[in-house]
């Protein structure tokens, strides 16, 4: 089997384990502030580190290319407050000709 | 009334979305039917976007999987604070549970009574699963047809997906500092470290700043 299908079965069997999990389970189990302030924070860390690699990582080298001007673009839009799907195809639009034209 | 215009304007919105990860997807060789298969079955954007995104950066598939199911614990947790509200038992709490994200709890929480509350939930979450899921298509067979993905800035658009998701959750200082750790460790890791363990490390942070109120 290959890699990606490792990939997808995996995580969708997982995902909805902790799903039904969630829905089955006491409430008293989880309700813990601590618990609930790292479960909060966690998507934080991790989306941050997906942003941080996807933008300036090639396999294990550090680079700075053509996808660093599609986030400034990003990040642009955000702060104009832009729609998500305005802010994805700006970013991808600027990474498109900053690949084409440097 | 306003429960299904809230739901069906969130449905939309959040699903046309889906042609994004589509298209993500494919930029980084899963095929077709392996960016429609994530999409009806983990149903979880950010943990899709991660499966896409560390496997996009080299990492194996144990790392996707563990980063993905780290991102998705939150649905767990919203199964819980809506458990009591939807009083369901067997196969309808099954459903449920496949449509307990963000979006469809977000919504029902929302809402000022518990009649109102079930309805957001159901509404938004099949209308959500239902235009994810087409979009998804719309998006990977799109992606497909067009080629080399750097030109069109699809390595560009996986990053700024990921940020436009984590945007909003950065509304505190402490959301700030954890991100800012978050970029410095997952940078210096990278030229050290197999590809994808730089981006799970992180997870410590989130335990450290969390630990202390």
């Amino acid at each position: 089997m290959s890699n990606f299908w490792i990939a997808v079965i995996g995580s969708s069997a997982l995902a909805f384990t902790i799903k039904v999990l969630g829905a089955s389970v006491p409430e008293s189990v989880l309700s813990h502030p601590r618990i609930l302030r790292i479960n909060n924070l966690i998507p934080v860390a991790l989306l941050t580190a997906l942003v941080a690699v996807n933008t300036f990582a090639d396999k294990t080298k550090l680079v700075l290319d053509n996808r660093a001007l599609g986030m400034a673009a990003a990040i642009a839009l955000l702060i104009a407050k832009a729609p998500f799907p305005v802010v994805v195809v700006g970013a991808a639009l600027t990474s498109a000709l900053a690949y084409r034209y440097f | 009334m306003s429960v299904k215009r809230d739901s069906f304007s969130v449905s939309i919105t959040v699903g046309a979305y889906g042609s994004a990860f589509g298209a993500a997807a494919v930029a980084a060789h899963f095929s077709v039917l392996q960016a429609c298969l994530l999409s009806l079955l983990l149903f979880s954007g950010a943990s899709q976007f991660a499966v896409v995104g560390v496997i996009a950066a080299g990492g194996t598939p144990i790392n996707a999987i563990a980063t993905s199911t780290l991102l998705g614990t939150r649905n767990g947790l919203y199964g819980l604070r809506l458990a009591p509200l939807l009083k369901l038992r067997g196969w309808r709490r099954i459903i449920a549970a496949q449509i307990t994200i963000d979006e469809s709890t977000g919504v029902a929480l929302a809402q000022n009574n518990e009649a109102d509350m079930r309805k957001g939930f159901w509404f938004t979450g099949f209308g959500v699963f239902l235009f994810w899921n087409l979009f998804t298509l719309a998006g990977a067979l799109g992606a497909q047809a067009i080629g080399d993905p750097s030109a069109w800035g699809l390595d560009a658009a996986v990053p700024a997906a990921f940020l436009g998701l984590l945007w909003p959750r950065l509304s505190d200082r402490k959301a700030w500092v954890l991100a800012g750790f978050a970029i410095v460790l997952a940078l210096t890791l990278t030229p050290i470290v197999p590809a994808g363990i730089p981006i799970i490390s992180c997870t410590l942070l989130a335990i450290i700043i969390g630990w202390r109120k």
